[in-house]
């Protein structure tokens, strides 16, 4: 507080940050950085416009309120709540600093790269285009089951008291190295249960190498599944071909098909890679959920050096954004009906904001979440593995590199990412991928500039669907909360 | 909060925070006074021997009869009542009672 300020007696108020959207004839507050979601009345909206208009002290404001002919009891407690949800402030603005957690954060999941091998060559992979970050010479092809078990070892001990476990199997192509997903499901399931914890288990695929065998196992051990397709044949042969240069469609279908049918025991999901040419995010979608049967569809647009052909231009990322909005809204008409909608992209972010997530990081790589390569190496993340960015130890030697760990903690905090300061959208954004920042600005630690229009609009869409939803069917938003 | 509405978990814990500053503890009649918030006194709080009266200012259905006073006393509640406590001193003393209402002459003295 300033000296002016102090010696004020009745100092003016300032409007603390927040994002103001309407939605269902309703005046909502975003604030942040706290992520909480107000519905504001006719006296807190009159409040609100009064201080944006010019510069009051409560006195002034009382007193402004009271000539409009609201009550005096009402109009101090409306004050009481302002203040308090720090809608209202005194005094200059403060920044948040860099709080890294105290002690060591205890680990939920590992991302087990099974191989760095595919059968595929989809030209926009991160591990195999020209923006791969990996370095694989010298690394074994397909993880052996030492390293598995290490890694699980690893996991239940850095877990400490959590008592539910995550393993993700990802890859390269997951299903190469089938053997070892089966054997490293078994002796999971064997350790945790020794130390009283529940694992569950999910992996990545490009679903070419499916069949009955691996399906029924996946199904009796609840493996969640996510399938990487990219829509038609039209728009999925664009990008995700084998290495002779034929589309994997035709393939994939049967397959994705018999494991919709046989696996019913957890979520199985598709994953949609966008692209310069495969953008029709409503046509992928009724596609996707339509013709194959998916009941949950997610997007997400290629990571790429704006040099890539199939780099997403800002142009085109305002179509995906139209295309986003489409379907965002006819989720809006779902959940309003009390109906489920498979537009994942919508509903991860509807989830963030009913539970007011506020992020001091952009993920949990790093943090609850760490990567596991083929030899045993740990990194950030799967999209990190192999690479000399992010490496944090190896799990037959020493472990965990905490060191390492704290550091990239420190320079990776919120707190620490200037650009993100003044942008209301941080609590669920909080700068966003770090191998996108690492692709683009060739900094693990820099906020993706490229994304901040996109992300506000998105998050300002899913806030107006939010405030809907929470007037004409607010139960339909119980679904979002934890158990 | 009345004129800011808590729509979200955050938002909610928001405004029981401000609760918890603002709010009061009240008589059982008294509802809802000037921005208070109505914590109602009773049984539900260990420092008070038993509502008073209900939110109505009638007194049927508390602790009345003297037969359903003493089963909640002597089980349930953490106050130091005038009856023998269950848990330490007296675990039998209702063994032959089991309808108060009925066999409450089977209820012995019990000297400390």
């Amino acid at each position: 507080m300033s000296s002016a300020t102090l010696l004020t007696a009745t100092p003016s108020y300032r409007l603390g940050e927040y994002h103001a959207f309407d939605s269902a004839d309703t005046a909502f507050l975003y604030l942040v950085p706290s992520g909480a979601i107000f519905a504001l009345d006719r006296l807190g909206k009159e409040i609100l416009d009064r201080v944006a208009g010019g510069s009051l002290s409560r006195p002034e404001l009382v007193e402004a309120l009271l000539d409009c002919g609201y009550e005096q009891r009402q109009v101090q407690s409306a004050l009481q709540e302002f203040e308090h949800a720090e809608v209202l402030q005194y005094g200059e603005r403060h920044t948040e600093p860099a709080a890294v957690p105290e002690r060591t954060f205890p680990l939920q999941r590992i991302v087990l790269n099974v191989t760095n091998q595919c059968n595929l060559a989809c030209t926009y992979c991160y591990e195999y285009s020209a923006d791969k970050i990996s370095k694989t010479d010298g690394k074994p092809k397909y993880m052996d089951q030492q390293v598995a078990e290490s890694a699980i070892d690893m996991l239940i001990q850095e877990s400490e008291l959590r008592p539910k476990i995550h393993v993700t199997f990802f890859g390269g192509e997951t299903l190469l190295n089938f053997p070892l997903l089966r054997s490293s499901v078994g002796y999971a399931k064997r350790r945790s249960a020794e130390v009283g914890k529940h694992v569950d288990f999910s992996l990545t695929t490009n679903a070419t190498l499916l069949n009955e065998e691996v399906i029924d196992f996946l199904s009796s051990n609840r493996v969640g599944v996510t399938v990487s397709i990219d829509g038609d044949r039209e728009l999925n042969d664009r990008m995700r071909v084998f290495h002779d240069g034929r589309g994997t469609y035709d393939t994939m279908l049967p397959k994705i098909k018999l494991l919709l049918q046989r696996h019913r025991t957890n979520s199985i999901g598709a994953r949609v890679t966008l692209s310069s040419g495969v953008s029709h995010v409503r046509r992928i979608y009724e596609h996707l959920t339509g013709e194959v049967g998916f009941d949950s569809v997610g997007f997400s647009p290629a990571t790429a050096n704006p040099s890539r052909l199939y780099h997403i231009g800002p142009q085109k990322m305002e179509s995906i954004l139209g295309g986003f909005e489409e379907l965002a809204w006819e989720y809006r008409d779902h959940a309003v009906s009390g109906k489920q909608h498979g537009f994942t992209n919508a509903s991860d972010t509807l989830k963030e904001l009913h539970s007011g997530i506020s992020k001091a990081y952009s993920c949990g790589a790093g943090l609850g979440l760490l990567g596991v390569g083929t030899a045993g190496d740990i990194n950030l993340c799967h999209r990190f593995v192999d690479s000399p960015v992010g490496k944090m130890g190896h799990v037959n030697h020493g472990g965990i590199d905490h060191t390492a760990r704290r550091a990239f903690l420190e320079t990776h905090h919120l707190g620490a990412r200037y650009d993100c300061h003044t942008c209301w959208a941080r609590p669920v954004c909080a700068g966003g991928c770090y191998h996108e920042a690492f692709i683009h600005y060739g900094d693990t630690s820099a906020a993706n500039l490229h994304y901040c229009d996109w992300i506000r609009g998105w998050n300002d869409l899913c806030l107006r669907i939010y405030g809907e939803i929470s007037v004409r069917n607010p139960v339909f938003l119980d679904r979002f909360s934890d158990n | 909060m009345n004129s800011m509405r808590p729509i979200n978990r955050k938002a909610r814990k928001i405004d029981e925070a401000l609760v918890a500053v603002t709010g009061d503890v009240q008589a059982l009649q008294n509802r809802g006074g000037e921005g208070k918030v109505y914590y109602p006194m009773g049984c539900t709080l260990n420092f008070t021997p038993g509502w008073e009266v209900d939110v109505s200012g009638g007194t049927a259905g508390l602790c009345q009869p003297v037969e359903r006073d003493l089963f909640d006393c002597y089980l349930g509640c953490g106050w130091p009542a005038q009856v023998p406590d269950h848990l330490n001193n007296a675990p039998d003393w209702t063994d032959k009672c089991a309808s108060a209402a009925n066999d409450w002459r089977k209820v012995d003295i019990v000297f400390p």
